[in-house]
């Protein structure tokens, strides 16, 4: 790691002042993306803001039609928790196949969306369920928050300080993990929800998207065959050395299919 | 069989510093004014060093010494070698390109060596290494062993035109060319031996200190062969003289082949302290062990059976290109030719055989032993064109094996080997038995009901181990003698400590000796002491690789004990009054022979070394033996491994339902550190099969499986548990009776993995078997069709 | 350079260290507590495992800062009163180590294992060891080990 001054906020406003008076700042949720990429030396902040003693972002409520998140909660808290086994079970499996046990025990739904890694779990679910992201600054819809690649709606100095996911009729998300890194080479998370049916694909392509074909289908007939023979265009996906764009395509299919018959 | 002797399963010796964190590992060690080195290495693959600037590094903080190639090459440093010689077909000794520790003008592979730079920590020569400018002058690069072989290809070594090191050859051409024109069928096929990363869990590490009053410099380093690194160092490299040169290697974590070799980090470290005049340690990360350790395998095959009518084997043609990396690494040569070549006759009565085999010159890590040596590629070989064969003929493949056994010993194989012993049906019965091979059938018809796939393949081995008789390993070129020594030192309270030139690195050899020893002696394990690893300590020695240090390096105690025993025998005559040839040891007691006069073993330790009660003028005193042991012949494990696998065609994912191995290592010491080798070995053939694969991008030469996030290692979700099962034949080549069990597992699994997804495929799939590739090889003809 | 404190196997310890120091460098290089181990520069292979606040978590993959004030327990704290961990003398028992080097984060983490999963059965175990590589047991006698030492603990 290159050096840096580390900063450990007791508030959000504090976290924010520090930041407007660093020159390269960088967020620090449960670093198990932020550390590695500093260690490999590919990324060099000047002021590392350490957000894990801000109380107000940690914690899980159920909320009128579904539930609260902190972005500081950890993995393993949304994953063992019996509000989200309860109102989402699928988040909580989610957040159970999230890495190992061990990045379980120190990475955050916060850090992993303003992330937007196009590997990650959370995105789909987020995107899925159809989640509303509180920030320090405003309130963004899902659908208005994933940009592109680590890319988010987020402005520089705006944290993430919740997640509201509204409760789905049924839900539920399939991996396909890379066999070396284990991140989601494919991931697809389906929710039947008061607004419709949505389809969220992650780990194919270069950020999470949703299915309108497979949703369009699926609101028809909720079942594995309505999505069997609808294919997502290869073009658009990723391809390397463990999965080319082509078999991407394909597993999108078969996840869905699968998470269908385990949304039951 | 006593509680803790020869086959007792006893608890590791050296299990409780590893559990409680309390183990000595290179990097666990620190020196006094210590400094820290941090390699330069290239990032193209190939390219011309026009100039190092290294002004701005140099006045970076912390930063005491930057050293390039030519400061090594001024100080008189030679550069490394490969101590095999191997000979083309046209008589010519093998092209070697030259290997400097650091590169002086030219750069070969990603990865290689440009410069150290020694600071005060270790993050201040990192800081500081990424400032030495060097200028490159980029050439175009070759990564493929079989494109460079090609005219077109840029050339690596001005010495090896073509890029060609070797083309070599061994058996019978004549009789084999006449053999395929008579055969009834011939069995075809084509296959790639994936490049492997070894990735022991300790990456690679030295210190090296110079003391400037003794002029003595030591070595601590993660090697498999201290005393072999301590020989080259000095009388090639010309680091120091051997006398002024200790190496020390303590705990090392895990080699697999990869710290047999003489690398140039070690040989760096060792220099530079002398130039700082402080001690300085180099530890890798993990992507430096990637780009830098020796990688495995790469072999590029096409093979040939000829067949009877009634499926008896005729002959054998096996062409290789093997890709050997950028320079020829410490036992490069002899990897794919005298330790691959000479196992083509596997476990069969195979009349002729005839293989040849190119080493070429790459941009990549230097290719050398990994985990089984040659024999993995030779098994691959032949296990998978048997397995073709049987389908082709339709023939059920154990009954083809079946046909084809060798069964009287010893048998003079096309290729060198005479193997000694070994009951091959014994092992393909149990294994049939215990995969429950009839019960396949309905297995198989069970699975295509939920839409699976599932399939069984074989595997059955054999290897060339105890590696291995000096005069005859010298006559094929090898430039050492591979012996191993021991020395047994009794003290005068009875305890004694064991030195032993092998090395143990997981193997367990602190427990095992030790029951040797205990066995021998009637001595509590718990008073004996394996000493190894330190050349000031341990005379000489060989090291552990190639399943050596059972029948090799224990021989040699064996023939040390032997020693001991005759000595204490002729103490105790005086003693207890007796002729020698009357003294009995058993359960740690010499007794005369029909009385119940004995002298315990603590006793007759203090007696020695007292010297009151026997003439010391004809027996000297103390109790201290040493011996060499050269082994007769290699040894020849065997066995059978039957694998089973079930496939989702949806995914092309491949799940391993059963795993069933079947060894004969001959005699055995501890039966459970023997399964812990052979499951190792197992899951890191099965890695091969279906894991794990170096790659590098063919334009660029860059490693492309550069971090683990790329390199698939196994993980236990990726494994079963494995079904171990044993036969036995003893080893009549050695005084113990063993053969052999570190590889087996690695040399065996591969075949028996993709000859099981082959039968459940119905057709060929390379290495490794990705869900990708799977799905691929099930869905071909519908992907074409789209 | 940041002040930190922390307890470390029940002492309390406190340093000076430069901001960029990992726990795991901290607990190797400040403590010299030498059993926690760097065997992968990607957060993968877990050699580093410790507990933290009572919870496996990956030294090489948290700053020693963030350890401020926390209760950080080694492999060298497991054994209490000169007395093996029953998971220690577990892997000894169904020699669950050859080389040894991933042994120490391989425990930490099949401590914690144990101490979440109520129930373990081979697959559980299997995955719940997804963040600890080793390479030279087939993990088939470190899965051994610890279904029983979770039996033990039943």
């Amino acid at each position: 790691m290159y050096s840096f001054t580390y900063r450990r906020p007791a508030s959000l406003a504090e976290a924010q002042k520090l930041f407007e008076g660093a020159s390269d700042p960088k967020f620090l949720a449960g670093g198990q993306t932020l550390l590695p990429t500093m260690k490999q030396r590919l990324n060099a902040p000047s002021d590392v803001i350490d957000l894990g003693k801000i109380a107000e972002l940690r914690g899980i409520a159920k909320s009128e039609g579904g539930l609260t998140i902190g972005a500081m909660t950890k993995h393993f808290e949304v994953a063992t928790s019996a509000d989200v086994k309860a109102v989402i079970p699928a988040l909580a499996e989610l957040a159970e196949g999230i890495g190992d046990p061990l990045v379980r025990h120190m990475g955050t739904i916060g850090g992993s969306v303003a992330n937007n890694d196009p590997a990650a779990d959370y995105p789909a679910a987020v995107l899925g369920l159809g989640a509303t992201i509180t920030t320090s600054k405003r309130a963004i819809k899902a659908d208005e928050f994933f940009k592109g690649m680590f890319e988010t709606a987020l402005e520089p100095n705006e944290i993430i300080k919740s997640f509201a996911f509204p409760k789905p009729e049924k839900a539920a998300y399939m991996k396909f993990p890379n066999p070396a890194s284990r991140y989601a080479m494919v991931g697809v998370f389906v929710a039947r929800t008061a607004g419709g049916v949505r389809v969220a694909v992650t780990g194919a392509g270069p950020c999470v998207f949703r299915v309108p074909e497979m949703e369009a289908a699926l609101a028809k007939s909720f079942t594995p065959d309505a999505v069997a023979s609808i294919k997502v265009p290869a073009g658009d996906l990723n391809s390397d050395l463990h999965g080319s764009a082509e078999y991407r395509a394909h597993l999108v299919t078969v996840m869905a299919k699968r998470a269908v018959a385990a949304a039951g | 069989m006593t509680a803790t002797g020869i086959g007792a399963p006893v608890k590791r010796k050296e299990d409780f510093r590893f559990i409680t964190g309390n183990g000595h590992y290179t990097d666990d060690l620190n020196r006094p004014g210590q400094t820290y080195g941090y390699f330069v290495r290239s990032p193209h693959a190939h390219a011309k060093i026009k100039g190092i600037d290294s002004a701005v590094a140099a006045t970076m903080p912390g930063v005491l010494s930057i050293l390039t190639g030519k400061d090594l090459a001024a100080d008189g440093l030679g550069p490394l070698i490969c101590g095999w010689l191997v000979h083309s077909k046209d008589g010519n000794p093998m092209k070697v390109g030259p290997h400097p520790a650091l590169a002086v003008d030219r750069v070969r592979y990603v990865g290689d060596h440009v410069a150290i730079v020694i600071a005060e920590t270790y993050a201040e020569a990192k800081d500081a290494a990424e400032q030495v400018n060097v200028d490159y002058d980029v050439l175009p690069a070759v990564i493929d062993g079989a494109v460079a072989h090609r005219p077109q290809a840029p050339q690596i070594h001005d010495e090896a035109p073509r890029n060609l090191a070797f083309d070599w050859e061994l058996g019978l051409k004549d009789e084999t060319d006449a053999a395929f024109k008579n055969a009834a069928h011939v069995t075809r096929l084509t296959l790639a031996n994936n490049r492997l990363i070894p990735n022991a869990m300790e990456p690679r590490a030295a210190i090296g200190e110079y003391d400037k009053g003794s002029g003595h410099t030591t070595l601590w380093t993660t090697s498999q062969n201290p005393h072999v690194a301590r020989l080259v160092l000095s009388a090639f490299v010309q680091l120091a003289p051997e006398n002024k040169l200790r190496v020390i290697a303590p705990d090392v974590g895990g080699g697999f082949g990869s710290k047999i070799f003489i690398y140039p980090e070690e040989t760096v470290v060792a220099w530079a302290s002398r130039k700082v005049g402080r001690p300085v340690k180099w530890t890798a990360e993990r992507s430096e062990s990637f780009l830098a350790d020796a990688h495995g395998r790469d072999h590029h095959t096409h093979a040939e059976l000829a067949l009877d009518k009634d499926g008896k084997f005729l002959a054998l043609r096996v062409k290789t290109i093997a890709n050997l990396g950028a320079y020829l690494s410490t036992f490069a040569s002899s990897v794919p030719t005298y330790l691959y070549g000479t196992l083509l006759s596997g476990q069969y009565a195979i009349p002729a055989i005839y293989v040849e085999v190119d080493g070429v010159y790459t941009n990549t890590a230097p290719v050398d032993a990994y985990r089984g040596a040659g024999r993995p590629e030779a098994t691959f070989v032949v296990e998978r064109i048997v397995e073709e064969a049987a389908r082709e003929m339709k023939i059920d493949p154990a009954e083809l094996r079946r046909r084809n056994f060798i069964r009287t010993f010893p048998h003079q194989t096309p290729v060198i080997m005479a193997y000694d012993i070994g009951d091959y049906e014994a092992s393909l019965d149990k294994a049939l038995k215990a995969i429950d091979y009839q019960g396949f059938a309905k297995r198989r018809a069970e699975a295509e009901a939920r839409s699976k796939k599932r399939g069984i393949g074989f595997s059955a081995y054999i290897e060339a181990c105890g590696i291995a008789p000096s005069a005859a390993v010298g006559s094929l070129g090898a430039g050492v003698g591979l012996w191993e020594s021991a020395e047994v030192r009794v003290n005068p309270t009875g305890s004694i400590e064991v030195l032993t030139g092998s090395h143990s690195h997981g193997q367990g050899h602190e427990t095992t000796f030790a029951q040797l020893v205990s066995d021998r002696l009637g001595v509590p394990l718990e008073s004996i002491e394996i000493v190894h690893g330190d050349t000031d300590k341990v005379q000489f020695g060989m090291g552990t690789y190639g399943s050596r240090s059972g029948s090799v390096g224990m021989s040699a105690i064996s023939k040390a004990l032997d020693k001991i025993e005759a000595k204490a025998k002729k103490i105790a005559s005086h003693l207890l009054e007796a002729a020698a040839d009357d003294i009995v040891l058993k359960d740690g007691k010499f007794t005369v022979a029909g009385t119940d006069k004995s002298i315990t073993f603590q006793e007759l330790s203090l007696a020695a070394y007292v010297g009151h009660k026997f003439p010391t003028s004809e027996i000297e005193p103390g109790l201290k033996e040493g011996a060499f042991y050269d082994p007769t012949n290699f040894t020849f494990p065997a066995g059978c491994h039957i694998c089973e696998v079930e496939i989702d065609p949806d995914t092309g994912v491949t799940r391993i339902v059963k795993f069933v191995a079947v060894d004969d290592f001959g005699t055995i010491i501890n039966p459970m550190i023997v399964e812990g080798q052979v499951h190792g070995g197992i899951a890191q053939g099965i890695g091969q099969a279906m894991l794990e694969h170096g790659v590098y991008d063919p334009e660029t030469g860059q490693l492309v499986t550069g971090s683990f996030m790329d390199y698939c290692m196994p993980r236990a979700d990726d494994l079963p548990s494995f079904e171990i099962g044993m036969t036995m034949t003893k080893c009549p080549s050695n005084p113990l009776g063993m053969k052999g069990c570190g590889e087996a597992g690695a040399i065996a699994a591969p075949a028996a993995v993709i000859n099981a997804i082959t039968d459940a495929l119905g057709r060929d799939i390379a290495m490794p078997t990705t869900p990708e590739r799977v799905w691929r090889a099930l869905n071909e003809p519908k992907l074409a069709a789209e | 350079m940041t002040a930190i404190s922390m307890t470390v196997n029940g002492k309390a310890v406190s340093a000076d260290v430069e901001d960029r120091t990992l726990l795991v460098h901290f607990i190797r290089d400040h403590l010299h507590l030498t059993g926690t181990h760097v065997g992968c520069d990607t957060s993968q292979c877990g050699a580093c495992v410790v507990h933290v606040d009572g919870r496996a978590i990956k030294s090489c993959t948290m700053l020693a800062a963030q350890a401020d004030g926390a209760t950080v327990m080694t492999i060298e704290g497991l054994a209490k009163d000169g007395k093996l961990h029953p998971v220690q003398e577990a892997f000894r028992e169904h020699h669950g180590l050859q080389c040894g080097f991933c042994t120490p984060g391989m425990i930490m983490t099949a401590v914690d294992i144990i101490r979440r999963k109520p129930a373990l059965d081979e697959k559980t175990i299997r995955e719940e060891l997804e963040g600890n590589i080793c390479r030279c047991t087939g993990y088939h006698n470190i899965v051994k080990a610890i279904a029983a030492a979770a039996g033990a603990k039943a």
